[in-house]
């Protein structure tokens, strides 16, 4: 059984699930309960500066039976005093000394009201602070949250008053509403943060009832933006890990990434840790189901570590993270095709029509090998989807439509060309990226076909 | 009570009565149908379209249930199927629609029936008609019967323009649907709405005359521009044999309509149907099979199914022989009913010979000779007979019309050999299984026939283009 425990910036928890600051983490109450459930740690909800909140505060996107593939809040940081907070957050971790407890943070833009919250939140215990310059809503407009997330020099500058009176470790957390992450992320770095997080909610109107045409969640008839959470997601939020492990200070995890976003089981949380997260935050997914799933994250990630031959955590993460690469340095004779198993194929043809009419024109549906025109077939023989590999680009998309597991594969061949990315062409053939007559060229050249 | 009283009135409360007699298959509620729905592939060429005798465009409709468009996926149906309430309920899905989803071969089919079903339902509790009707053309038609291949016909005709008279033998219009579909496959209030929905295309219907006698065919054939024959077929015949004549002797399409009856006008009258406690069904087709549910349901002690060849012969479908099976029923195959006898004018058993199997017939089955000195005795106080049903012979050939093996010759368009004349439906389905779909898809085929005719033009090919049309030929 592989050892999920972590160290994450000096911060240690018996395994990498922590409950991410948001309304699971809102009261004593909840996060003794999750850590009776066995969470590896808990991101209290944001405390910090007086608030309050609207009745009617989430949105759901349904999608095809599934009621949450991702939610949106308008919910704001916690409405409880802080020093009810502050009371609740040293009970708990005087209770669970073996568990995460960190500290989320929100306060006006002014050095000393930062240093004493931050003396006020050492004194609880916690193990470590995490600066909240993610929130998109409310707190935004009043300058905190994502407003401080935004701004590279208002991040840093922050980020530095904290890190100047902590003395334990500071995670700052991003927000996804930026163009470029890494700029704030290296802003956090240069004010001196022990680690980041990402991502957090990003903007959002999660739905138009059609009935009386009110914004959801409607508040009193009015609707705004708010934040979207949950399944959906998580390729955001998995891009955006990557990119920012792309930094010198990220890449050697000296400045450790919690990632999180859209991790509702343990192959989600998997993936963030194979791209270089090293804890995982998990919110929507308990939102939905409650504490109880942290025994399927643990035990499913604890049984895929043990097939892989993995002895702790330590050893999958960052794992495919060097695999993340430009586009530019792709190789561009690197060439698969799909390739249908006729005995699983039920005939859908869902993959010709994603063919035909949403990607290349590679395949054919035919009888006995005999192309036929489906406007005028009637016979009740089904046709079979037929892949012309020489005209299929290997774009996936019929592999994906397909509704039956391993029917259509793609399959390597060997390449037609010698290696070559677009950053060696550019290097050596700047022409053939700047003319198209050029290009033309270079493809007659190089055999490259494209029908 | 001894054997020989009058036929014992086995009597179960009235609240079992509902529940056996209510719709087999629960409707679906809007969470069901949409997880359903969002099941569907949406097939590229699906062959369920294919599979329906109508070819209903299978993938839109269950779409439309999907994006909570129902009334939108309903007006899909009718575009293909005027009769598609009935159809959702009756038709034998596992072999057509359903059976041919690909996704049977994947994990389970879609429930297209079910589906269907929601949608129609959601139309008719708005109680709206949504279909454009053409102007009126002044032309008529005569339409001979009110089941669902007249429903069909008429309401096409309608559609288009046409003046369409329906002409309906029975006190109540719907044919099979109305009397003989039993009450847990069709309620028979389905069938009437569905009746409705035809008038209320434009379509006039008159009940309680009999063509024939009430008005001749000359006459229909001089005051309409054109007659469609729908008179499917009649009743159970006589087997010939000793002791028909008993009480106790029952025809299975009359049993079932008393219970159809029941459902409309209260099912306390179930309760006064004669009801045998040993009942013997002679017959294996869905008649039969449906004869023995009623009875079993009812409150027979012992239900038997009396059938000459075996198992593998029997015209029931593979699920209703599973259904039956379910209920208890029993079955004696490679029986031969050869006389019913009785004590006092009552039934008192059925007189059968053993059969074995023989060298196939000339439809291929397998051919079944007497075994010698074979005899037995099923003691029974009722025998129901679902032993086929007679043709209107005499009805269809009175206009006019060629008359083959007892049913009127049609051809791929529904046109009999008299130019003014159509027919479909079971009096025209001189091959092939006869549904209420196939019936409903030939009402179309005629109806659109008629049309041409009437405005003396071909029948569209190409422009115009309907949908399935890739399927008629």
């Amino acid at each position: 059984m592989a050892d999920l425990s972590i160290n994450f910036a000096g911060v240690k928890s018996p395994n990498p699930f922590w409950l991410a600051s948001a309304p699971p983490t809102n009261t004593a109450y909840q996060v003794n309960k999750a850590f009776e459930y066995g969470w590896g740690g808990a991101v209290w909800k944001t405390i910090g500066t007086p608030v309050l909140n609207v009745s009617s505060r989430y949105g759901g996107f349904e999608h095809k039976g599934n009621k949450l593939v991702a939610i949106n809040n308008i919910e704001l940081i916690s409405d409880r005093p802080l020093h009810v907070n502050l009371r609740e957050i040293a009970e708990v971790k005087k209770l669970w000394p073996d568990r995460a407890v960190i500290v989320s943070a929100m306060f006006e833009s002014d050095p000393d009201v930062w240093r004493d919250a931050v003396m006020r939140i050492e004194d609880t215990g916690a193990d470590a602070i995490e600066l909240n310059y993610g929130c998109p809503h409310g707190m935004s407009e009043r300058g905190m949250g994502s407003a401080v997330g935004q701004v590279p020099e208002y991040c840093e500058m922050i980020t530095g008053w904290v890190t100047a009176a902590a003395s334990i470790p500071v995670i700052v957390k991003l927000t996804p509403n930026i163009t470029n992450i890494k700029v704030p992320a290296m802003a956090a770095i240069a004010g001196g943060a022990n680690a980041l997080s990402l991502i957090n909610t990003i903007n959002s109107v999660i739905g138009v009832d059609l009935d009386d045409f009110q914004i959801q969640p409607s508040i009193g008839g009015k609707g705004g933006h708010g934040g979207y959470a949950g399944p959906a997601v998580k390729p955001i939020a998995l891009s955006m890990l990557s990119e920012t492990m792309q930094l010198d200070q990220t890449k050697d995890f000296g400045i450790p990434i919690s990632g999180m976003g859209g991790v509702e089981t343990w192959r989600d949380a998997a993936e963030f840790l194979l791209l270089g997260a090293s804890s995982i935050q998990v919110c929507t997914a308990v939102m939905h189901y409650g504490f109880k799933i942290i025994d399927e994250l643990c035990d499913g990630l604890s049984n895929w570590l043990d097939s892989k031959g993995a002895a702790s955590i330590n050893d999958v993460i960052g794992g495919s993270a060097p695999r993340y690469s430009p586009f530019n340095q792709m190789d561009l004779s690197y060439r698969v095709v799909a390739s249908i198993d006729e005995d699983k194929c039920i005939h859908c043809n869902l993959c010709y029509a994603a063919c035909d009419e949403g990607a290349h024109q590679s395949i054919d549906l035919t009888v006995d090998g005999v192309k036929i025109d489906p406007e005028t077939y009637t016979s009740a023989v089904r046709p079979l989807p037929y892949v012309r590999e020489d005209d299929c680009v290997g774009c996936n998309l019929c592999s994906l439509v397909c509704p039956v597991d391993g029917c259509i594969t793609m399959v390597e061949r060997p390449p037609l060309r010698d290696s070559v990315t677009w950053g060696q062409i550019t290097q050596q053939l700047p022409e053939v990226t700047l003319r198209w007559d050029e290009m033309e060229k270079y493809r007659a050249e190089k055999g490259i076909d494209i029908h | 009570m001894p054997e020989s009283s009058p036929a014992s009135q086995a009597q179960p409360d009235l609240e079992a009565l509902r529940e056996g007699f209510s719709e087999l298959k629960p409707a679906m509620t809007f969470r069901e149908a949409t997880i359903e729905a969002d099941r569907c592939l949406y097939c590229f060429d699906a062959p369920c379209v294919q599979a329906c005798p109508t070819h209903i465009d299978i993938p839109l409709f269950i779409r439309k249930i999907a994006t909570d468009n129902v009334t939108g996926s309903a007006i899909t149906i009718l575009e293909s199927n005027l009769l598609a309430g009935t159809c959702a309920r009756v038709c034998p899905v596992e072999e057509l629609c359903e059976g041919a989803c690909v996704m049977g071969e994947h994990y389970k089919p879609i429930e297209i029936g079910r589906l269907q079903r929601y949608a129609m339902d959601h139309l008719f509790e708005q109680d709206r008609q949504p279909l454009p009707v053409a102007a009126p053309t002044g032309k008529r038609v005569a339409v001979v019967g009110s089941g669902p291949a007249g429903l069909s016909c008429a309401g096409e005709l309608a559609l288009n323009g046409h003046s369409v008279t329906v002409f309906e033998r029975d006190d109540l219009p719907g044919g099979l649907s109305t009397y003989g579909i039993v009450v847990m496959r069709e309620p028979i209030r389905v069938s009437l709405e569905e009746v409705e929905f035809i008038e209320s295309l434009g379509v006039e219907i008159r009940t309680g005359v009999n063509v024939g006698t009430d008005i001749t065919a000359d006459r229909l054939l001089s005051e309409y521009d054109a007659v469609f024959l729908g008179v499917g077929m009649g009743k159970v015949p006589d087997m010939q044999i000793p002791g028909e004549d008993l009480e106790g002797v029952t025809e299975a399409l009359q049993f079932i309509r008393a219970t159809k009856l029941a459902e409309k006008d209260g099912l306390e009258q179930l309760t006064s149907i004669p009801l045998g406690q040993h009942v013997a069904v002679i017959g294996a087709g869905n008649t039969a099979i449906d004869a023995a549910t009623i009875a079993k349901r009812l409150g027979a002690e012992r239900v038997t199914i009396v059938y000459r060849r075996t198992d593998r012969e029997m015209p029931a479908y593979d699920f209703e022989y599973d259904f039956i099976k379910g209920e208890g029923v029993e079955f004696r195959f490679l029986s031969q009913p050869v006389s019913i006898q009785g004590q006092d004018g009552r039934v008192t058993g059925l007189e059968c010979v053993r059969m074995q199997p023989s060298a196939p017939d000339d439809d291929g089955r397998r051919g079944v000779v007497p075994v010698p000195d074979s005899t037995f005795v099923l003691e029974c106080d009722q025998v129901i007979l679902a032993i086929g049903q007679e043709k209107h012979v005499d009805t269809i050939a009175s206009f006019g019309v060629e008359v083959e093996r007892g049913y009127a010759r049609v051809d791929d368009g529904m046109a009999t050999s008299n130019p003014r004349v159509f027919a479909g439906g079971d009096c025209a389905k001189l091959t092939g299984h006869a549904m209420t779909v196939t019936a409903v898809q030939d009402g179309k085929l005629a109806a659109r026939r008629i049309h041409a005719y009437l405005n003396e033009i071909a029948p569209k090919v190409g422009e115009e283009r309907m949908h399935g049309e890739k399927w008629l030929t």
